[in-house]
């Protein structure tokens, strides 16, 4: 019983950790978007706020907790309320299984950087993500408003649609690995190739295909422009939140942002080696430089999430539905023929 | 450990609640809800025997089922768009004329 | 009391009570929601019965896929039309027989069943069914199953196309 309860301490206190990290994570990932995107359109972003800004999501967050939290009239009360929980509920459930570091050592205590390593991990991880589809199709329809609505109807179909070929780029990687834990799948990637190249899965040969068809389908599932169409708001108003005010529209925004981090922290697993990356100097380095390479890989793939919307223009409707129905879906089918082809020819 | 025989009643209630929601709801989209309740319960079955006697061949049927469910689901609602279409109504009582 | 058997009875109350609310409820989207939780504890259930792959596929293909659908349409049909109308049709005392008559049948059936039998221990010599689950039915479907599997892909290909065409064809004869 005492081992349980260990692990049943141990494990609450990796939560906790994890959410508060989390959550500054969110608040500060919207202070580099701001700032990033302010700077590639020649603007200073927000600087009145503490130096550079840094104190911007704080005063974000309180303006947030302050407002008057408002439901329409003829809204759907119940869903109304549960929507952006179902939104936030799975992004943050997700976050569970990924492994963001080694196994340190600290004096006696063995610390496993891994809330938990589910055999079914990348299963899990769908499962999980495919819920947060209702939040936003829940929150439209519970507004009882036609900018909601359309809101909800869009980002179902769009988040039903490009679901298959995220699923369908994955397959090849767990072709590849041959697992579908995500511990094993990152354990797999350490060591390197003539002593340089690391044996990251995206240098393994038709890969680097299905981590294009991942994070240009994963850029859709979590509303990001080019594909942020549920949102639209030249078209839409503000599409599926359009009613929503104070801690419930706080919390899709957080969902949006901890879907942001949960995609590109599964993009760094699958495809970027996880916490694979040069490790020296005394033991308690070596457990903390793990943490170090994983979380500068993940913002790197944010910067890049930022540089995409800074860039791009809205996908019209039916440009995203072909997009995704008739490029993506079967370029991610072919991928893993090939990727199938070349697992048997090696084998 | 619990025993075998509480997932088969459990399956056997759902299975007629299921039932009872297909013959007594009116709404197209309910009724059809109900055979999704009633394929779970049967999946439910399934998967508890496949456990009892150790073999996984029970485990594949429920897949084989959920693959059907999905197909019935794909065509059953496009039926229900269609139906809808032309009676702007999903009542089940007026679906009594062969054509349009 | 085991804590099997607590979690057990916790998941049997939720998808219970949730498909007595599907069967009940007026609006379709709060019946889609209610299945939506039975379709979760059953996936519970089966957590419980060591078929983690199966709950995973649960969860996606069900929650993930078909209910979206349901949702969707749901959604697209117009809902004050059909919220107001009459929840129920006169065949309700044949709904009632006949549920009883099957709940009389399955009661028999558990009971001249025999003693009810535990579940085998997890760690089965023969079947090794706990660990790597999602990899024997992976061998399973296809060294055992290769044909139905096959025929389960082409019935998928044939829905598909069914539903593209039954959806599009007040579309084509309106041109």
């Amino acid at each position: 019983m005492s081992e349980f309860s260990s692990f049943l301490l141990g494990t609450t206190i990796k939560c906790i950790v994890v959410i508060a990290v989390l959550i500054g994570a969110v608040a500060y990932t919207t202070w580099l978007e701001r700032k990033v995107v302010a700077h590639l359109q020649i603007r200073w972003g927000p600087s009145r706020v503490g130096w550079h800004g840094l104190l911007q999501p704080i005063a974000d967050v309180l303006k947030l907790l302050l407002k008057e939290d408002m439901t329409p009239g003829q809204a759907s009360k119940f869903l109304y309320v549960l929507a952006p929980l179902i939104a936030f509920v799975p992004a943050a459930l997700s976050i569970t299984v990924i492994p963001f570091g080694n196994v340190a050592h600290f004096g006696s205590q063995t610390v496993r950087f891994q809330i938990t390593d589910l055999n079914v991990g990348i299963l899990f991880i769908f499962a999980v993500t495919s819920v947060g589809v209702y939040g936003v199709a829940l929150g439209g329809w519970a507004s009882n408003n036609k900018y909601s609505l359309m809101g909800g109807l869009r980002s179902s179909a769009q988040m039903i649609s490009y679901e298959l070929s995220l699923g369908l780029s994955v397959v090849s990687v767990l072709l590849v690995t041959g697992t579908l834990s995500l511990g094993q799948i990152v354990d797999l990637q350490g060591g390197r190739w003539f002593g340089i190249i690391p044996k990251w899965n995206i240098f393994v040969f038709p890969l680097f295909i299905s981590f294009f068809t991942y994070f240009v389908s994963a850029i859709a599932e979590t509303n990001r422009l080019p594909f942020d169409l549920p949102e639209a708001e030249n078209e839409l108003v503000a599409g599926f939140h359009t009613e929503y005010s104070s801690m419930k529209f706080g919390m899709f925004f957080l969902t949006e942002y901890i879907n942001m981090i949960t995609v590109s922290a599964i993009a760094t697993t699958l495809f970027f080696g996880g916490w694979h990356g040069p490790t020296f100097g005394p033991l308690w380095l070596r457990g903390i430089l793990p943490l170090f390479w994983f979380v500068s890989k993940i913002v790197a793939f944010l910067l890049f999430y930022i540089w995409t919307r800074g860039t791009l223009p809205r996908f019209r409707y039916d440009q995203l539905m072909a997009f995704g129905w008739k490029f993506l879906v079967p370029l991610s089918l072919a991928n893993v023929v090939l990727t199938s082809l070349v697992v048997a020819w090696r084998a | 450990m619990v025993p075998l025989n509480y997932f088969l009643i459990l399956a056997a209630i759902l299975f007629c609640l299921g039932v009872i929601g297909f013959v007594m709801k009116r709404n197209l989209i309910t009724m059809f809800m109900s055979i999704e309740l009633m394929l779970n319960s049967v999946n439910l079955t399934f998967v508890a025997f496949s456990r009892h006697i150790n073999v996984l061949s029970g485990q594949i049927f429920v897949f084989f089922v959920m693959v059907i469910a999905a197909a019935e689901a794909a065509v059953g609602l496009a039926i229900i768009v269609a139906f809808y279409r032309n009676r702007e109504s999903l009542n089940v009582d007026e679906v009594d004329r062969m054509k349009l | 009391m085991t804590f099997d058997q607590i979690l057990f009875y916790c998941l049997a109350a939720i998808a219970i009570i949730s498909a007595l609310m599907v069967i009940t409820r007026r609006n379709p989207v709060h019946s889609a929601m209610f299945l939506i939780t039975t379709l979760f504890s059953v996936a519970g259930i089966y957590l419980q019965l060591h078929a983690e792959f199966l709950a995973a596929v649960q969860v996606i293909v069900y929650v993930g896929g078909i209910m979206v659908l349901f949702l969707f349409v749901i959604m697209l049909v117009n809902l004050e039309v059909v919220s107001t109308e009459r929840r129920f049709n006169k065949q309700w005392i044949i709904a009632l027989i006949a549920s009883a008559v099957l709940l009389v049948e399955f009661g028999y059936v558990i009971v001249r069943g025999g003693k009810s039998s535990l579940l085998p221990p997890v760690t089965g010599p023969a079947q090794d069914l706990t660990r790597k689950n999602s990899e024997q039915i992976g061998l399973m479907l296809y060294q055992n199953y290769m044909l139905p599997f096959e025929i389960a892909s082409l019935l998928l290909l044939v829905a598909i196309i069914g539903a593209v065409i039954l959806a599009k064809r007040r579309l084509a004869s309106d041109k």
